[in-house]
């Protein structure tokens, strides 16, 4: 399945705005950042396991147990702070 | 006339002319409660000079709007208008906006209160300050989950 990826804040400045990845069928959010850690780099720093980040699905808040399908949305981002 | 009830938008707001249009002449509107936030000159002991608003467009206003549809099943209130800016800030420069109208004042103050709580923790907006020591992204707030928790909520933003 083919997802894309956004990222916002501080993994924006990181990683990139986004990109397109390429998942096995029955990935989840957490699965989905598992293969991005594995990387290496950037990508194991940003989303390390001790990193607090969110992530969303298809524009809504979501964790990590939220299947994907193909051409889903995925977001992931540090701990919000507007208001 | 159908008006939007969330904006996201990078310009300023007047307080009395939202609170102007969200009551527009209905007089059931008993109670109008109000909160606006602005950004500070100073944070965790250190000067800001200025303020980055990022946001994630799209799911900014859906998120709002659904937080929105919470507060009118919790709370017997009759409108809502929220304006929430993006882009490039100053110290002093209006941020957030949450007017609330209701029969009865319990209300207005609560929802608008539970709004700002929710808009705190669940709400994709990240800001980033500059300082004398260079710019830098604020942290989330263990105080507003917990905030947050006191309505039955767990989000878990900062932990």
């Amino acid at each position: 399945m083919r997802v894309q990826v956004r990222y916002f804040a501080s993994l924006r400045e990181a990683l990139g705005a986004g990109e397109a990845v390429e998942v096995p069928a029955g990935s989840t959010l957490g699965s989905l950042r598992d293969q991005l850690l594995s990387r290496g780099g950037e990508h194991a720093r940003c989303l390390a396991r001790q990193r607090a980040v969110r992530c969303a699905l298809d524009q809504v808040m979501a964790d990590e147990t939220a299947a994907l399908h193909d051409g889903a949305e995925v977001a992931f981002f540090p701990p919000v702070t507007g208001g | 006339m159908q008006r939007s009830v969330v904006t996201i938008q990078r310009a300023d707001f007047d307080l009395s002319t939202e609170v102007a249009a969200l009551r527009d002449g209905d007089a059931a509107v008993g109670a109008v409660a109000a909160f606006v936030g602005a950004v500070r000159d100073r944070s965790d002991a250190s000067a800001v000079s200025a303020m980055e608003l990022e946001h994630y467009p799209g799911m900014t206003e859906r998120s709002i709007e659904a937080m929105v549809d919470e507060a009118h099943r919790r709370f017997q209130i009759l409108g809502v208008r929220v304006i929430h800016r993006v882009g490039p800030l100053l110290p002093g420069d209006q941020i957030v906006l949450v007017v609330v109208t209701s029969a009865h004042r319990h209300d207005a103050f609560q929802a608008c209160e539970f709004l700002m709580d929710y808009l705190k923790t669940q709400a994709p907006f990240w800001k980033k300050e500059s300082t004398p020591d260079g710019a830098r992204w604020v942290d989330a707030r263990q105080a507003d989950d917990e905030a947050l928790a006191r309505w039955g909520l767990a989000v878990g933003n900062a932990t």
